[in-house]
C-alpha cells in the first residue's frame, strides 16, 4: 500500500480514457519501459518523465483528488496516452514511499491547490454578471415550463378519460412525442418522467396499475409546479429540481470524513450520456449525500472515487431532494482508505427510512441503507434479504443496466451467512451495491 | 413488497404494501383507470379524470410509505467452512485484476501483458501455497472455469465448498459438481462401506473420480476395486478404467493386467500390453525381450516370420498400416515393447550411445531406430533418450534416431529438469528459435538460467537480422510465460536499444496521421516491453502470493 491513497485499478484508470485509441495507447505506456523520474506524493500526486521518440522526456503529473492531469506532450486528448500509462504504471506497480513532489511536477500542484481553494471559496460560483437579466431569464424559462405543464396535465386526463387499457396497443411514439415537448419547454425532468411512462405498457403483468403509479405521480408534480409558490422552501426547491431546473441556491455546507460507500454509473438510453452516481456517507454527521457526474459522449465521467475511501472534504448540499445532491467541495486531505463497516439497520427499518424520506420528497424511488447483518436467499423467482435474526425479507432488485453478477457475488460472500449490504432501497425493492462480508472490513463493490 | 418477490431486474415491481384501508381502494382506482372515467357514471371519487389522478396520487405515495417487510423464503444452508486461509490483500487485488481480464482479448499485439495467459500460473502458485479463493471472486473463478476447461481442476480446488456451494444454486455453474472435475463430494478412499456403494451405484464420471481417488490414496487398492465388477462393465468403460492405472503403475498390477490380456475387447487388450510392457520386470516384458534379441543382434537383424498367437495375445497388431511391411510391422512393435535393458548384453556390454553407433545392416536402421525412441518413451528411460536425442547443435537430420521435433519433445521429457533444459538450450543456440517451439514447450517453468539466456539471445539475433517478432509470436509467448522474472533486467536493457532505434512518428501528431507502417524496430520495441512487463508482473505476482508479512484476514473491524 503506497502512501498516495489507495491505489486504482487498472479498469479505474482506463475509465478516464477519452476515446478507445487513448486506451490502447495508454495500455501500451503502462510498462515500466518507457518511464523514469516515477514518484508520488503523500498529498496524492503522481509524476513522471515518458520517452519518447524525441530527445527530451515528456513530463507528465497527476493529481488525484481530481483527477487532473497535466503533459507536456502536445496531444490535445484529455487525459493525454502518457497521463494514461502513468496511472496505469502506478497501479500495476506503485511508486514506493511518498516523495516531496520535485520542481518540475510542484508549480503546477501549487497551482492547482490555489485554483481549488478559489473555486471552493464561497461567492466564487457563479456571480451573476447582471442579475436583473437573470431573473427576466428565470421568469422566461419558468412561463415555458408552466405552459408544457398545462400542456402535460391535458396529456394525462385524456389518457384517464379514455382508460389506460387501450395503452398496450397506442405504442410508445405518442410518449415519445409528448416528451420531446417537454424538452421544448426546458423540462428535462418532466421529458425522462413521461418517456420512462411510456415503456411501462410493455413491461408485463401488472402494468396497469404502475402505469396509474406514475401518472398520479406525474400529475402530482405538474399540480406543485403550478402553485409552487406557495410551498415551503425545501418542497419547492424539491419540485423545481425534479421538473428540470437546477438550482443555483445553496444549501448547507458540511465538513466530514466522507465515507464512499458505492459509485456506479449508468448510460442513457440512447447511450450520449453517463451518469456516475457517488454514495457517501459522513463518518462524524451521519449524513447521506449523493453525488453526480456526468460524462458527455465519448467521455467518461472525470470524478473516480473507488469503495472504501474516506474523504475530508466539504459537501455543500443543495436545497430540496429530501437533502440527498451534494456537490464537493474544497477537500482537505488526499482520499484515504477506510477500514471499517457501517452501522447496518433491518430491513423494517430500512422501508421506514424510506417512508419517512418521502414526506420530504414523494417522487423519491430509493433510500441509501446500510442493512445488516442479513442473509442473502436466492431464488427461482428472485432473490431476497432476510434479516438475520426473524422473519423479515426485502426483495432485491438490479438496477436496469447492471448485470445479476453482483447478486451472486453478495451470494459467495455470504455462503448462506449473514452479511452487511448497502444499496438503495425503495418501492421496486432493494439494490444492493456495496457487501462487507462477516468479520471482514473490506468493502466489496458489487457489480 | 408483502410476499411478492418477482420479476428481477423487472424495473417496476408491482408493490403491494399492507396499507391499512389502501389496498382495495387501490385495486379500485387501477379498474376504473383502466376503463376510463367516461365510462362510468357515478359520482364517486373517479368521476373526472383529474379527480382519479389526485386521489391516486395520494394512495400511491401513502402505499409507498407504508410499505412493509415480505416474509422471508426459506434459507440456504450455510456452506461449510473453509479452514485454509485467504490469500494476502495484493493477491486477492490481483487475482481480481486477472480474472477482470479474462474477457479482454488481451491478444498477441501491443506492450501490455497478456492477463489470460497469466491466470493459469496464479491459480496453481495459489494452490501450491494452500490458499481459498477469496469468497467475493469465487463467481468469477467459477464463469473462468466454465469457459476454460484447462483451469478447471486449479480453479474448482480454490473455490472449494464455497465454490460447490453457490455452483448448487446456479445452474450455470453446474459443471462443478461432476466428479472428475474435482468438485464431486467423494466419500474418503478408506471409507470402505462408501467407496463400495458409490462404485456400484455411482454415474461413469463419479466411479472414474472414485477410481482415480482411491488409486492415488493406495494404489494396490485400484485393481481390487476393478476386479469387483469387471465382467460387467461394458468394453469402452472397461478402457477407460484401465487407462486410470497409468498413474502409479507399478509390478502390484501386473496380476490384473496380465488377466486383461484375454479381454473380450481388442482395445482393452492391447491398452494391457502396453502398460505391461512399460513395467521392464513383467512376465509380458520379458517374453517381448525373448522375441525381439531372436530378431536383433550384433549379426544383423531378422524380423519375425508370422505373428503368432502368443505375440497377438502380448499385445501385438497383426494387420499393418497400409504402405508397411508385415514383417517389419511386427518388428517395430517387438522392439517397442522389448525393456530396454535387454540391449547391452545381447551387443557385448555396450551402452546405449554404442548401440545406436553401430551399423544396421539392410535398412533396418530406421525402424529399429523408431521402435527404440518409442521404447525409451514408453520406459520413460533417460539414458536411451539422452543417446537417441544425440547432440543438439548437431543438424537434427543428422541425428541417431528421429529429426522430428515432437518425437524429440518426448524424448525430452523422459530427461532430468537440468538435463532436459540444457540440451534445449544448446539446440537453441545451434539452431535458433524457428524450431524450437515444440522443445521449449516441454521444458520446466521458470526456465532454467542457461536455457532462458540462450532464448534472449536468439530473441536479439533474430531482431538484429532484421526479421520480424510475429515469426516468433509462439515463442514470444512462452518466453513471457516461462521465463525466470530474474531476466527482466537484461531485457531491459535490449528494450532499450530497440526503443532508441524506433523511429516513429509521435510528437505533434495525433494517433491516426501516426499510424504510418513502423519499421521492424517499433515491433521489437513493443514485443520486448511487453515481455519485460510481463516478467515483473510474474514476479510481482509471485512475490504477492508469498505474503509479504502482512496478515491475509483483516481482523473485524469496529462499527462505524
Amino acid at each position: 500500500m503506497t502512501e498516495q491513497g489507495v491505489r486504482w485499478t487498472a479498469e479505474q484508470v482506463l475509465a478516464l480514457a477519452p476515446d478507445v485509441a487513448s486506451r490502447k495507447a495508454g495500455g501500451k505506456l503502462g510498462g515500466a519501459g518507457p518511464w523514469s523520474q516515477t514518484g508520488g506524493s503523500a498529498s496524492g500526486a503522481v509524476w513522471g518523465w515518458c520517452k519518447g521518440s524525441g530527445s527530451t522526456p515528456y513530463r507528465t503529473v497527476v493529481d488525484l483528488t481530481g483527477p487532473a492531469y497535466t503533459c507536456s506532450c502536445p496531444s490535445r486528448k484529455f487525459p493525454c496516452k502518457h497521463a494514461l500509462g502513468l496511472l496505469l504504471l502506478w497501479a500495476a506497480e506503485g511508486f514506493g514511499e511518498p516523495a516531496e513532489a520535485p520542481e518540475w511536477a510542484a508549480d503546477w500542484l501549487t497551482k492547482r491547490a490555489g485554483q481549488a481553494r478559489r473555486s471552493a471559496a464561497p461567492g466564487a460560483a457563479k456571480a451573476a454578471a447582471d442579475p436583473e437579466a437573470a431573473r427576466r431569464r428565470g421568469e422566461r424559462r419558468a412561463a415555458r415550463i408552466s405552459a408544457g405543464v398545462s400542456e402535460l396535465e391535458q396529456r394525462l386526463a385524456d389518457l384517464l378519460r379514455g382508460g389506460l387499457a387501450g395503452q398496450e396497443h397506442a405504442g410508445y411514439s405518442l410518449w415519445e412525442e409528448t416528451a420531446a415537448r417537454m424538452v421544448d419547454a426546458q423540462a428535462p425532468g418532466l421529458a425522462s418522467r413521461v418517456r420512462e411512462l411510456g415503456t411501462i405498457p410493455a413491461s408485463g403483468p401488472g402494468w396497469p396499475g404502475r402505469m396509474l403509479e406514475e401518472c398520479a405521480l406525474l400529475h402530482l408534480l405538474d399540480r406543485a409546479w403550478l402553485g409552487v409558490g406557495e410551498l415551503p422552501g425545501p418542497l419547492a426547491a424539491t419540485v423545481r429540481a425534479r421538473v428540470g431546473m437546477t438550482g443555483t441556491a445553496e444549501g448547507d455546507a458540511v465538513r466530514d470524513r466522507w465515507l464512499v460507500l458505492a459509485q456506479y454509473d449508468t448510460v442513457s438510453p440512447d447511450g450520449r450520456l453517463t451518469t456516475r452516481r457517488i454514495w457517501l456517507r459522513g463518518a462524524v454527521s451521519g449524513r447521506a449525500a449523493l453525488v453526480l457526474d456526468f460524462g458527455p459522449p465519448g467521455r467518461p465521467p472525470g470524478l473516480a472515487l473507488p469503495v472504501g475511501l474516506a474523504l475530508d472534504a466539504e459537501a455543500r448540499f443543495r436545497p430540496g431532494s429530501a437533502g440527498l445532491r451534494a456537490d464537493l467541495g474544497e477537500r482537505f486531505a488526499a482520499p484515504a482508505p477506510w477500514p471499517g463497516v457501517p452501522a447496518g439497520i433491518s430491513t423494517g427499518a430500512a422501508l421506514d427510512a424510506y417512508g419517512t424520506a418521502l414526506r420530504a420528497d414523494p417522487w423519491l424511488d430509493a433510500w441509501p441503507v446500510v442493512l445488516g447483518p442479513v442473509v442473502p436467499i436466492p431464488g427461482e423467482r428472485g432473490w431476497q434479504l432476510a434479516d438475520a435474526e426473524g422473519t423479515s425479507a426485502l426483495p432485491v432488485t438490479v438496477a436496469a443496466g447492471r448485470s445479476r453478477s453482483g447478486l451472486w457475488q453478495l451470494a459467495a460472500l455470504s455462503g448462506g451467512g449473514p452479511v452487511t449490504v448497502f444499496g438503495e432501497c425503495g418501492h421496486r425493492g432493494f439494490t444492493p451495491l456495496t457487501a462487507w462480508a462477516e468479520g471482514s472490513s473490506e468493502p466489496v463493490a458489487l457489480g | 413488497m408483502n410476499g411478492d418477490n418477482g420479476n428481477n431486474g423487472d424495473k417496476h415491481e408491482p408493490v403491494n404494501g399492507v396499507d391499512a384501508g389502501g389496498v382495495a381502494d387501490w385495486e379500485e382506482l387501477v379498474g376504473v383507470a383502466l376503463l376510463g372515467t367516461e365510462r362510468r357514471r357515478g359520482d364517486g371519487a373517479a368521476g373526472s379524470p383529474e379527480a382519479l389522478l389526485d386521489a391516486a396520487a395520494v394512495t400511491a405515495v401513502r402505499r409507498r410509505a407504508g410499505l412493509r417487510p415480505a416474509a422471508a423464503g426459506p434459507r440456504p444452508d450455510p456452506a461449510a467452512p473453509d479452514p485454509r486461509p485467504a490469500p494476502p490483500d495484493a493477491a486477492r487485488r490481483r487475482l481480481a485484476q486477472l480474472l477482470a481480464g479474462r474477457t479482454g482479448g488481451g491478444g498477441r499485439r501491443g506492450a501490455a501483458p497478456d492477463l489470460t495467459e497469466l491466470l493459469p500460473q496464479w491459480l496453481a502458485a495459489a494452490v501450491r501455497h494452500g490458499y481459498r479463493a477469496p469468497a467475493a471472486l469465487v463467481p468469477a473463478l467459477l464463469d473462468a472455469a466454465r469457459a476454460r476447461t484447462d483451469l478447471r481442476p486449479q480453479a474448482l480446488a480454490l473455490a472449494g465448498g464455497r465454490g460447490r456451494w453457490l455452483a448448487r444454486l446456479n445452474p450455470e455453474w453446474r459443471f462443478a459438481l461432476r466428479g472428475g472435475a474435482g468438485g464431486g463430494e467423494l466419500p474418503a478412499p478408506d471409507d470402505r462401506a462408501g467407496v463400495e456403494r458409490l462404485w456400484q451405484e455411482g454415474l461413469f464420471a463419479e466411479r472414474v473420480a472414485l477410481l482415480g481417488a482411491v488409486r492415488a490414496h493406495e494404489a494396490a487398492a485400484a485393481p481390487l476395486l476393478l476386479s469387483t465388477t469387471w465382467a460387467t462393465e461394458r468394453a469402452e468403460d472397461r478402457l477407460m478404467f484401465l487407462d486410470s492405472l497409468r498413474s502409479g503403475l507399478s509390478q502390484d498390477d501386473e496380476p490384473f493386467l496380465e488377466r486383461a490380456l484375454g479381454d473380450r475387447s481388442r482395445n482393452v487388450r492391447a491398452t494391457a500390453a502396453e502398460l505391461l510392457s512399460a513395467l521392464p520386470g513383467s512376465a509380458l516384458a520379458g517374453r517381448m525381450a525373448e522375441r525381439a534379441l531372436a530378431c536383433v543382434g550384433p549379426d544383423g537383424v531378422v524380423p519375425p516370420g508370422e505373428c503368432d498367437a502368443g505375440m497377438q495375445r502380448d499385445g501385438v497388431v497383426e494387420r499393418p498400416p497400409a504402405g508397411r511391411g508385415e514383417r517389419a510391422w511386427w518388428l517395430g512393435q517387438l522392439v517397442e515393447a522389448a525393456p530396454l535393458s535387454c540391449w547391452r548384453e545381447r551387443f557385448g556390454g555396450l551402452d546405449p550411445a554404442g548401440i545406436l553407433a553401430l551399423p544396421v545392416a539392410e535398412g533396418w536402421a530406421e525402424e529399429l531406430h523408431a521402435a527404440w525412441c518409442r521404447a525409451a518413451v514408453r520406459q520413460r528411460d533417460p539414458l536411451w533418450s539422452k543417446a537417441l536425442l544425440g547432440s543438439a547443435s548437431a543438424p537434427p537430420a543428422a541425428g541417431p534416431a528421429t529429426a522430428s521435433l515432437a518425437e524429440r519433445a518426448k524424448l525430452l521429457e523422459t530427461l532430468s529438469e537440468e538435463e532436459r533444459a540444457r540440451w534445449v538450450a544448446e539446440f537453441v543456440r545451434a539452431h535458433g528459435l524457428s524450431e524450437a517451439f515444440q522443445l521449449l514447450g516441454v521444458c520446466v517453468v521458470p526456465w532454467a538460467e542457461e536455457l532462458g539466456s540462450a532464448v534472449v539471445d536468439a530473441l536479439d539475433s533474430a531482431r538484429n537480422a532484421g526479421s520480424y517478432p510475429w515469426s516468433f509470436s509462439g515463442v514470444m509467448g512462452l518466453a513471457e510465460r516461462c521465463l525466470d522474472p530474474a531476466a527482466a533486467d537484461r531485457l531491459e536493457s535490449l528494450l532499450a536499444v530497440a526503443l532508441a532505434e524506433e523511429i516513429s512518428g509521435e510528437a505533434g501528431r495525433d494517433q491516426a496521421a501516426a499510424e504510418v507502417t513502423p519499421g521492424a524496430e517499433a515491433y521489437w520495441a513493443e514485443a520486448f516491453q511487453r515481455l519485460v512487463s510481463t516478467l515483473r508482473l510474474r514476479a510481482a505476482m509471485l512475490a504477492e502470493l508469498a505474503g509479504s508479512g502482512e496478515p491475509a484476514e483483516p481482523a473485524p473491524a469496529p462499527a462505524a
